[in-house]
């Protein structure tokens, strides 16, 4: 207790030590006066009198120095001086500082904000009870191999298992939800009864589905997400037992979701309810419309249910050859088919984080070094005067720990910052199928990170100019100070620096210019149709329209009212956009050949006769549906593509042939070939696709679209309004322009996203090199003036001296090329997989790159040839 | 002339806690004096290493100074024993006759044997 008291006050007394310097002087003072005129009384001369009271005082200055170690912390006194001589140091010179603290902030903030995005997708667990027994379970067939369950498999592989403590299934849904402003389509799921319990989540109101509700016999109840809860009903705490009316059936609300839980696989839903009755889909064992969630049981391993899962679809391929012929399963973690697909571009950008922040240390490295060097006079006058090398080298840790400090300060700030803006960026659809970035926060992991970051770069900084201590000659530094030919050692590890900074920079431009061609060939990939001046919107109906003859009618007044729209040239219908997926599929067989059962999956895409013509598709052979044919009574007929007549029908002509559906005998002309449409993602490869027209197949939700001669998003609203007029119950979604859509594709997203973000980093890289590369040659010229000027004095001309310099240069520029070169092709060759129909070793764009490295450099060398070329040789020979 | 012995390590602190006790509010000079006079002269005092003591007891908060005029008009700083330094100074007294009492055992003259 008296101790911290004692050190408490020895801490403050840290601070004003002026007056309590004066006040021991005043009382030694003092304490002299009362021994004089005690050795006066004592009869001695005044002369003796105060000999001897100094006498039995003893040193004045010891004493003063033992009380001035006693009043204050002797060792943080000493910090603080290092520390304070630092700051004026530092104030000295602000370029420098600003320069340092500004490239540190900027390496700190890119590498800890990318890392908060890796840490919130990939390592952070799952929000549910143990998530490292939680596993994703698909159907595999060769030409989709994350495929959806079938119902009546997954209850077979439900009964058969041995390897899962609990096997859910669950599937989309959307729910016409009646609301004040008209009907809109809500997300939902539907999942089997067990669902929560093998996450482990509760609700934070009301109970969770029981066993048994998913039964077509239980009554209708479903739980909604927090947020709905918030905004559809305003948190009402008697929510509990209301109805709710979801796509014309009531359902009753059991329970509220908490506010963090989220399931990614879904993105946003705010209705769940039970599978309950299975529809027309889940009766069939060849539709797939449901995705599997499972618990291992425990000591059970990936491998082990995988052959187990196994085992049970190869005994159900065998007991139903005509429906599960070549199925296989996959079962993958949960983490897995959450956040596998980014997982390459989150690590590729952590690498090119990393790579900036690397340069960033080497070029600060360069500049404290470059100091060190300017500091030589200083450091030796220090040690001449009785600093040890110990309280030098103290010195410079001071420095280069407060310089990080600052730095990472400022970093933890940029990042923050650039972690908003990252997130503002992403569009909200994609946003809701990556819920955990939600949590994207400078939290105890990241900060850790931060840390280690900040270690690593103050122990580089520290030992730097450290490293020039050690080749330390007190002697001739003293004697030279500044000048001479002490300049070597930074000019050989200086110019090494510079080569590291030019090779990470040429990697990271190498990387941009991939990432940025593979975009330009994504974005230009023939998709088979004219995507300009489209305008999509979703229309989905209502119970009122389910007899085909009402639906029919249905369509061809919106078609009218959409053409009356000014503008609009022509309108469609089709149960899918393209440049979406490749799902939807069905089984074919192609009339009069011999068919055993192979699985022939082709997706199929229902279409009004104008399809073709609205997309501006090219017409290959034989003709486009007749508006008379889109009807359910006519005799059935198909359009097929390209890739469908290379695969089914090759060197003949499809026109006039026949196909079945796998399971059926009735047959369907196939009166017409386009050319292929790209139906699926922009980075995938054409499949054979089958067309229906639309009335032959009857969906009760379609997609709209319209071609007209002007600005397609403004026509947007006036479409869905009209819509509304012609029955304000049929609902309006997801309006967007095709183009929108396509720029704005999962494929198109990523790349662009990470193409800016390496673009970004390299052009941080290129500009900090260039600085550094400009350093080095500034340097080295100031070093070299006095023996430029002799030069100039004996006749060179200014050319040489420019030639002189810029051959430094150039052999560095060269090296640093070179060997960036052969990194950006170590490095390239491990993204490959995030390149479209590029090759890392592209020629194009490693010689462009190099070419632009090259000028870049060679323009920030040349600032300082200038300035060595004007050197008047008279005032640089009177300086010496 | 009698061999003055240095004061050892600790025993200051607690010298002139004993001395301010027992003498009120006093000067730096004064302690000193009053030590050196209480030992019988037996003890050699460097009055300077007084100072950083009576500092390192003020930080302890044992005593509190203040600055006042002697007996002869002299400004000087006053040293009194606080509450905490009363308790002090009786803990540590107890504890050096403790000390003191046990190894005056240790140097008495052994008994011999019966």
């Amino acid at each position: 207790m008296k101790q911290l008291r004692a050190l408490f006050q020895r801490v403050t007394g840290l601070f004003g030590s002026t007056s309590r310097e004066q006040d021991l002087a005043d009382e030694l003072e003092s304490h002299l006066q009362l021994h004089i005129d005690d050795n006066l009384r004592q009869g001695m001369s005044s002369a003796e009198a105060r000999r001897q009271a100094l006498l039995q005082l003893g040193g004045v200055e010891q004493t003063s120095q033992a009380y001035r170690e006693r009043s204050t912390l002797p060792r943080l006194e000493e910090i603080l001086q290092d520390l304070r001589f630092a700051l004026r140091q530092l104030a000295r010179n602000p370029g420098f500082t600003v320069t340092v603290i500004a490239v540190l902030s900027l390496g700190f903030g890119a590498a800890i904000a990318i890392f908060a995005f890796v840490d919130a997708a990939l390592i952070k667990p799952l929000p549910y009870a143990n998530p490292a027994t939680l596993v994703s379970v698909y159907e595999s067939m060769p030409t989709c191999p994350r495929c959806n369950v079938s119902y009546q498999n997954f209850l077979d592989w439900k009964k058969s298992n041995k390897v899962f403590s609990a096997l859910e299934a669950w599937g989309y849904s959307s729910y016409q939800l009646s609301t004040p402003a008209g009907v809109q389509p809500v997300p939902g799921v539907r999942v089997t009864d067990g669902f929560f319990r093998t996450l482990g989540v509760t609700p934070i109101l009301g109970r969770d589905f029981y066993s048994g509700e998913s039964t077509p016999s239980a009554p209708h109840t479903v739980l909604i997400a927090y947020s709905t809860w918030k905004t559809r009903f305003n948190g009402d705490p008697n929510i509990l037992g209301k109805p709710v009316t979801l796509s014309d059936t009531s359902y009753t609300i059991i329970g509220v979701l908490p506010p963090e839980f989220q399931f990614a696989p879904r993105g946003t839903a705010e209705f769940w309810a039970t599978l309950h009755d299975p529809n027309s889909c889940e009766v069939r064992r060849t539709c797939h419309n449901l995705f599997g969630l499972a618990r291992l049981r425990d000591g059970v391993s990936l491998q082990t249910a995988a052959v187990d899962v196994s085992a049970i679809v190869s005994q159900l391929a065998l007991q139903y050859p005509d429906t599960n012929r070549d199925e296989s399963s996959l079962i993958l973690p949960l983490s897995e088919s959450i956040s596998g697909e980014i997982r390459p571009i989150l690590l590729m950008l952590l690498g090119g984080a990393g790579l900036l922040l690397l340069i960033a240390c080497v070029n600060i490295s360069s500049l404290l070094l470059v100091r060190a060097e300017s500091r030589r006079r200083e450091m030796a006058v220090r040690s001449a005067l009785g600093a040890s090398r110990f309280r030098i080298l103290r010195q410079f840790l001071t420095e280069g720990l407060l310089l990080v400090a600052v730095g990472s300060v400022f970093g933890l700030a940029t990042a923050y910052g650039t972690m908003q803006l990252l997130l503002k960026l992403i569009p909200a659809r994609m946003l809701g199928g990556m819920p955990y970035l939600q949590q994207l926060s400078l939290n105890p992991r990241v900060l850790a990170f931060a840390a280690i970051l900040s270690l690593i770069a103050a122990i580089l900084f520290s030992l730097t100019p450290a490293l020039r201590l050690s080749k330390g000659n007190l002697q001739k530094d003293l004697s030279e100070g500044s000048r001479g030919s002490s300049g070597n050692l930074w000019r050989r590890f200086g110019s090494n620096l510079v080569v590291v900074e030019l090779g990470i920079a040429m990697i990271l431009l190498t990387g941009a210019g991939l990432l940025g061609k593979s975009l330009y060939r994504l974005l230009h990939v023939e998709i088979g149709m004219n995507s300009d001046h489209l305008a999509t919107v979703h229309v989905t109906t209502s119970k009122a329209y389910s007899e085909d003859a009402k639906e029919m009618a249905l369509e061809r007044v919106i078609a009218a009212r959409m053409q009356s729209i000014p503008g609009v040239q022509s309108v469609a219908i089709a149960n899918e956009l393209p440049v979406r997926s490749w799902d939807m599929s069905t089984r074919i067989k192609v009339a009069g050949r011999p068919w055993n059962g192979e699985r022939n999956e082709v997706p199929e895409r229902d279409v009004s006769p104008s399809y073709f013509t609205t997309l501006g598709a090219t017409l290959a052979r034989g003709r486009y549906f007749t508006d008379a044919e889109n009807d359910p009574s006519k005799p059935a007929v198909a359009i097929i593509n390209q890739a469908f007549a290379k695969v089914y029908f090759p060197g003949e002509d499809p026109i006039g042939r026949k196909i079945s559906y796998a399971l059926s005998k009735d047959t369907v002309e196939i009166v017409g070939l386009t050319e292929d449409i790209k139906q699926g993602e922009l980075d995938s490869a054409n499949r054979p696709i089958l067309y229906r027209p639309f009335n032959q197949a009857m969906w009760a939700s379609f997609d709209l679209i319209v071609r007209t001669s002007q600005a397609e998003s403004a026509l947007l609203p006036t479409m869905a309004a009209a819509i509304h007029q012609l029955d304000s119950r049929l609902s309006v979604s997801d309006a967007a322009t095709m183009n929108e859509l396509i720029q704005n594709s999962q494929p198109a997203y990523l790349h662009r996203a990470s193409a800016t973000l390496v673009g970004g980093f390299a052009a941080i890289a290129v500009l900090l090199s260039a600085v550094g590369l400009y350093g080095i040659i500034a340097y080295s010229v100031g070093q070299r003036s006095r023996e430029i000027g002799v030069r100039i004095a004996l006749g060179a001309q200014r050319s040489a001296v420019y030639n002189l310099i810029l051959r430094d240069a150039g052999g560095l520029i060269l090296l640093g090329i070179a060997s960036g070169l052969l990194g950006s092709i170590a490095a390239t060759s491990l993204m490959r997989k995030l390149l479209f129909s590029v090759e890392p070793w592209d020629v194009t764009t490693l010689a462009s790159v190099s070419v632009l490295l090259a000028t870049a450099a060679l323009c920030a060398s040349l600032i300082p040839a200038h300035r060595a070329a004007s050197v008047n040789p008279v005032e640089t020979l009177r300086a010496e | 002339m009698a061999e003055k012995s240095d004061v050892w390590q600790g025993t200051l602190a607690l010298m002139v806690l004993k001395t301010i006790e027992s003498m009120g509010p006093l000067h730096g000079y004064g302690i000193a004096r009053r030590i050196e006079q209480t030992s019988g002269n037996l003890l050699s005092l460097n009055y300077g290493t007084l100072y950083p003591a009576l500092l390192k007891l003020e930080q302890e908060g044992a005593i509190a100074s203040e600055w006042g005029l002697s007996e002869n008009n002299r400004r000087a700083k006053f040293y009194s024993l606080t509450r905490a330094g009363r308790k002090q100074l009786e803990k540590e007294a107890q504890n050096w006759q403790q000390t003191t009492a046990i190894l005056a055992r240790f140097l008495a003259p052994t008994e011999e044997p019966s």
